[in-house]
Parts: C-alpha cells; sequence; structure tokens
C-alpha cells in the first residue's frame, strides 16, 4: 500500500505583522498536522523586508517539528530586485523551492527538484511532462481545474513520478497584476502605498453594487470571496490520484482545519461531516467548490 | 530623410475580410486563430477554418505580408491532440510563426516543428528578461509579446538583457492584470480564457431595468448600474464598478482602452521589435481604420515626423484611452 496522501501548508498571502506572522507559523510547527509548510513572499516584494529576519526561527522550529519547509517564490517578477530575490531562493540549496513563476526555473538547475506551486499553468500532460523531466516532484494543480482534469493529470503525474497536489482550503488566487488595488482604493499611489493591506488579514472583501460578495483584494492580487472547501470532496481527490492537499493560511484557526482535513484524509472522519464541521469553525466563511464541479468558481454543491 | 528603425506593426483579423483589409491598409504581419477553443478570441462567427487560413496566407505572402497563427489557450487535458492538430496545421499551411502560450505546446511544436518560428503569447506572462531567456532557451522562442504590466523603462531594462525580440500591445483592449493568469472570468461564469478562450462571454452577460438604472449582470454578479439613458460598458469582469471598503467605484480599471501611438518613439527607443494591436473580434473596418492611422504614426515617426496624436479616439471603447502600465502612475 502507498503512505496517505500529505497536507501542505500554501505560502501566508496577505499581509501580517512581523509578531503575529512568527507566532502564527511557530503554533503551525508546534501543533498542526501538516507534512509540509511553504514559506515566503508570494504576492508583494515589498513586503518581504517586513519580516525576512523572521524566518530563519520559522524554519529551524518547522524543522524541529518535523515538517519538511519550502520556500515560496514570488508570483510575479518585474524588478531587479525581485528577480535577485529569486536568485537567493535558489542559492539555499537545502531546502526545496516552490516555483511561483516559471522566472525561478533560470536559477534552479537542471535536476534540482522542486515544487510548483498553483499559481503555475499546469493545464495537461504535456507540460507536467516538461516540468517532471525539468525536476518537479511536486506539482499543485491550478484551482481552475476540473475534477476529470485532476484525475487525468493526476494519473501523468504518477507516471512521471511527480506528487499530484490539489488546493483544497483557503480564498482562491484569481489574479494578478501589476497595479495594486489596496493602494488603489485608498487613493495612494504603489509606490507610497504606506502598506495598507495590513489593515485587512485575510484580504479586502469586494462587493458588487447589488451587495453581493464577490472578490477579494490583497495588494496586486485578487482573490475569490468565498473559500475554496473541498474538504467534502477528498475521497473522490483521493480515488482520483491526488496525492497531497493545500490549504492556504486564514486568520482563522488553521490547526483546527488542518486536523479536520487531516481526519477526512485519514478516514478517521466522513468527508462530509468533516466539510460540516469546518462551516462550524468559519460561520462567517462562504465556500465554494464550483471550479471542481466544472460550473461557475463560486458556486457550492455539497459532495455527493 | 531620417532613417529610422521602423518596427513590424501586427495586426488582427477575425475574419477573412478582416485579414484582407489589414494586409490592403498596411499591416506588416497579420494574427489570427482558428475556429475552436485553441485560440484566446474563441467567439462564435471567429475566426479561421483551415481552408480560409490557406487562402488569407496566399494573400498575405502575394502582398509581402505575414501571418502568425495565435494557438494561445492552455490545452485542456486529456485532450492535447486539438491543440497538436492546430499547430500541425498552421505547420503545413506554411504560417510565418505559431503564437504559443503553453508550455506542453511549445515543447511539441519546437520538437515536431523546429522549423516553425515560435512567438511566445502574452498568455504566458513572461514579464522579465531570466523567464524570457527560459522561454527561448528552452524552446526556440524568437518573440516574446511582453504582458501589458510593464514600464517603458521595464521593456527597454529587457530588451538590453535578452537577445530574441519583443512586441508590445499599442492599441485596443486592456488587461489590468497579468494575462494568462487570470481566472476571474471562470469565477463568474465558468469560462476562462486558459481553459475556453474567452473572458467574461457574452453568453453570460444578462441587462435589466430597475428603477431607473440599467444593470448589467455577469453570471450571478452585477457588474455595473448606470442611470437608463447612459451608454452602459460591456460588463468586463475587471472593468466593473464595485465597493471595496468605503471605495466605491472601478476597483480594478476604469473602462478605458490602451492607445500608445504617442509613446511609439519611447518603446521604439526601448528596443521594441514590434507593436501589436489587440482586437481579432472587431469588425473589419475598425481594422481598417486602425492599421491605417498606425500605418501613418509608424512611418511618420521613421521620416522623422511628430506622431498625430488622438485620431483613434472615437474608435475606442469607453471614448476615453490610456497608455496603461506604459507610464509608471497607471500602478
Amino acid at each position: 500500500m502507498t503512505s496517505s496522501p500529505g497536507i501542505t501548508l500554501g505560502p501566508l498571502l496577505f499581509n501580517w505583522p512581523a509578531d503575529r506572522w512568527s507566532d502564527f507559523y511557530a503554533r503551525i510547527a508546534d501543533e498542526a498536522e501538516v507534512d509540509r509548510v511553504c514559506l515566503g513572499e508570494v504576492v508583494c516584494s515589498k513586503r518581504l523586508p517586513l519580516y525576512i529576519d523572521r524566518i530563519p526561527d520559522a524554519i529551524e522550529r518547522l524543522h524541529r517539528a518535523g515538517k519538511q519547509v519550502i520556500l515560496s517564490s514570488l508570483a510575479l517578477v518585474t524588478l531587479k530586485r525581485e528577480r535577485l530575490m529569486c536568485g537567493d531562493l535558489a542559492a539555499n540549496g537545502d531546502l526545496e523551492v516552490e516555483v511561483n513563476d516559471l522566472t525561478m526555473l533560470s536559477h534552479l538547475s537542471p535536476g534540482r527538484r522542486f515544487t510548483v506551486g498553483p499559481l503555475v499553468n499546469v493545464y495537461n500532460e504535456g507540460t507536467l511532462a516538461y516540468l517532471a523531466q525539468r525536476g518537479a516532484g511536486r506539482i499543485c494543480l491550478p484551482p481552475e481545474l476540473p475534477f476529470s482534469s485532476l484525475a487525468s493529470l493526476s494519473q501523468a503525474a504518477a507516471q512521471e513520478g511527480v506528487e499530484p497536489e490539489a488546493w483544497v482550503f483557503g480564498r482562491v488566487p484569481l489574479a494578478i497584476s501589476g497595479r495594486c488595488y489596496h493602494a488603489r482604493v485608498h487613493g495612494l499611489a504603489k509606490d507610497n502605498c504606506q502598506f495598507v493591506c495590513g489593515k485587512d488579514p485575510d484580504g479586502l472583501e469586494v462587493d458588487t453594487l447589488d451587495g453581493e460578495e464577490f472578490l477579494a483584494i490583497n495588494g496586486v492580487q485578487t482573490l475569490s470571496h468565498t473559500h475554496c472547501n473541498l474538504i467534502g470532496d477528498l475521497e473522490a481527490l483521493m480515488q482520483a490520484g491526488v496525492r497531497s492537499f493545500r490549504m492556504s493560511p486564514h486568520s482563522g484557526d488553521m490547526v483546527a482545519v488542518a486536523r479536520l482535513v487531516r481526519q477526512a484524509v485519514d478516514g478517521a472522519l466522513d468527508c462530509a461531516a468533516a466539510s460540516e464541521r469546518l462551516a462550524g469553525l468559519l460561520p462567517q466563511a462562504r465556500f465554494s467548490n464550483g471550479y471542481l464541479n466544472g460550473t461557475c468558481g463560486a458556486a457550492f454543491s455539497r459532495a455527493g | 530623410m531620417p532613417n529610422r528603425k521602423t518596427p513590424e506593426l501586427v495586426c488582427p483579423a477575425g475574419t477573412p475580410a478582416a485579414l484582407r483589409a489589414a494586409v490592403d491598409a498596411g499591416a506588416d504581419s497579420i494574427y489570427c486563430g482558428f475556429q475552436d477553443e485553441t485560440n484566446a478570441r474563441n467567439f462564435p462567427g471567429l475566426n479561421f477554418t483551415p481552408e480560409e487560413l490557406a487562402a488569407g496566407i496566399g494573400y498575405a505572402h502575394a502582398r509581402g505580408a505575414r501571418v502568425l497563427v495565435a494557438i494561445n489557450t492552455f490545452s485542456r487535458a486529456g485532450a492535447a491532440g486539438t491543440w497538436h492538430g492546430a499547430v500541425d496545421t498552421a505547420a503545413a499551411l506554411g504560417a510565418d510563426a505559431v503564437i504559443l502560450a503553453d508550455i506542453g505546446l511549445l515543447d511539441y511544436a519546437a520538437t515536431r516543428h523546429p522549423e516553425l518560428r515560435r512567438h511566445l503569447s502574452v498568455q504566458a506572462a513572461a514579464a522579465n528578461a531570466d523567464a524570457i531567456r527560459f522561454y527561448s532557451e528552452a524552446f526556440g522562442v524568437k518573440r516574446v509579446v511582453l504582458p501589458r504590466v510593464l514600464t517603458v523603462s521595464e521593456i527597454a531594462a529587457i530588451n538590453r538583457e535578452i537577445s530574441c525580440e519583443t512586441e508590445v500591445f499599442v492599441f485596443g483592449g486592456l488587461c489590468v492584470m497579468a494575462e494568462g493568469r487570470c481566472s476571474l472570468s471562470s469565477y463568474a461564469t465558468g469560462k476562462s480564457p486558459n481553459m475556453n478562450g474567452v473572458c467574461s462571454p457574452a453568453s453570460h452577460v444578462h441587462y435589466r431595468e430597475e428603477g431607473g438604472e440599467l444593470v448589467s449582470r455577469l453570471g450571478e454578479f452585477t457588474m455595473d448600474r448606470v442611470p437608463k439613458h447612459h451608454p452602459a460598458p460591456y460588463p468586463t469582469l475587471c472593468k466593473g464598478c464595485f465597493t471595496a471598503g468605503a471605495y466605491r467605484g472601478h476597483v480594478f480599471e476604469d473602462p478605458v482602452s490602451l492607445d500608445a501611438a504617442t509613446l511609439i518613439p519611447q518603446l521604439l527607443a526601448a528596443g521594441v521589435s514590434a507593436f501589436k494591436i489587440e482586437g481579432r473580434q472587431r469588425s473589419r473596418s475598425y481594422i481598417r481604420d486602425v492599421v491605417t492611422s498606425f500605418r501613418r504614426a509608424v512611418d511618420a515617426h521613421a521620416s522623422g515626423l511628430p506622431i498625430p496624436a488622438g485620431t483613434l479616439q472615437r474608435l475606442s471603447e469607453g471614448q476615453t484611452t490610456t497608455a496603461g502600465a506604459y507610464r509608471k502612475t497607471w500602478r
């Protein structure tokens, strides 16, 4: 028998104060039942200096707790300093890197193992095979994919020796831009943003003029208003060959969310029941799993 | 006479008639796609059958123009054959280049059709010299269409470091997100540029009148409300009017379109090889007018004359234009 699927805590996408950042990863290290933790700045290179000095302690504590640490690369790389950030990640040869933009590949020597993050466009077997041959050991598939694609790609991944991962919890990253929307809605220029994104630990909600909850902005990133919740679908995903599940950090109790995912993956808790309990944990959150069902991403239907 | 470098003018065609109009109006190159989900303008009634493409290539080549075939969506898992077939057909018909975004498809094209010139689509979002080098080294890409998130000085810096050509958008619709990395449309409608070649598709647009206002909807979401007799912009998701905290308005982008005609000198000085006009979904007469105008602008600059400004404003959606990310203040 193969081992039980793993659980990855994706990189924190939001701008949290350094102390909160440290406290969060300390608790994850000590209490969360996850196998891997991705650390690093994915959204905005201006944020990294705010907590970069906290990263070594977090790595050490996570390692002591027996968790793998993966360093996440920036999603949109345009500036010189952002390219240097990518180079710095690769320079640390002991830690695996999560590639969130192909810029990162130019810094990784062929054959060096890496993880592919969900923001890289792996929509088909050809792309998966190319990245596998280049060194990808695990690929978090794009959250936009329907179940049929996740199933096909999981089979292809198994043949290529790649661990297929699915995004199962958290606001879905939908777009990235050169423009900072947090700065824009606060009437500020990006270069003088005053880090207003720090006011919103889960992003700033965007509603329609008719009051429908729609999106959330996070600096240059746009996310869904809903939290993706595939916990009710975990069994089907495991049967389709998905070998790892990713949760994206939010301000709610991530240790409790991780426990639910773990119990559902291990079969200790029925998936539908785990999904219901998640609703109890996050009473304010609305859920979605429409992408999985091939309908609009915002839709939610309880797994059959 | 000043002998300035003349850029290649790359013009859209959604129909054979538009292709001929663009060639006649002075396009150096035409880009177009097949009638299916392999291209990012997969709209009803648009695009080319293989027979139409063959005739279009014949028409263009006879007049010294090139034809570039956009196969720039990301092929669906288990269905690579459709996308591979599109590349094979383009090669067989003598296309001058294919415009690709998907790594798997680039790999296929480079392996099976090494002699077929490969351009990197804007949908690949290669936004810096390292990423561009990756694509040119791995897949022999000869030209990169740059994402619309870069300033002119960033474009210049990229061109100083790379050996392949760059192409930039100068006119037409304006994406505010890094293209090829946006699933806003499928979040609201289930259909996305990456998977289906459509954004904010008309099939999911509804209008209704309510208390003196016209409400435009995309899927289950309201994109805008305007007084009944005002012109209602098409509800493209990222140009919608929303609230965010205390802010109410166009959170992502105003309903403007791109016009970088006045930046032609700066973009050329930044080392850009080709200027691209957006709009394969546009009419033949629109294509004729825009191409004519840009042909004049490019030729004027090449002869050392000033660029005529603002002549295209009536053709722009919302009647308002922007130079977009090319000017740093946009961000």
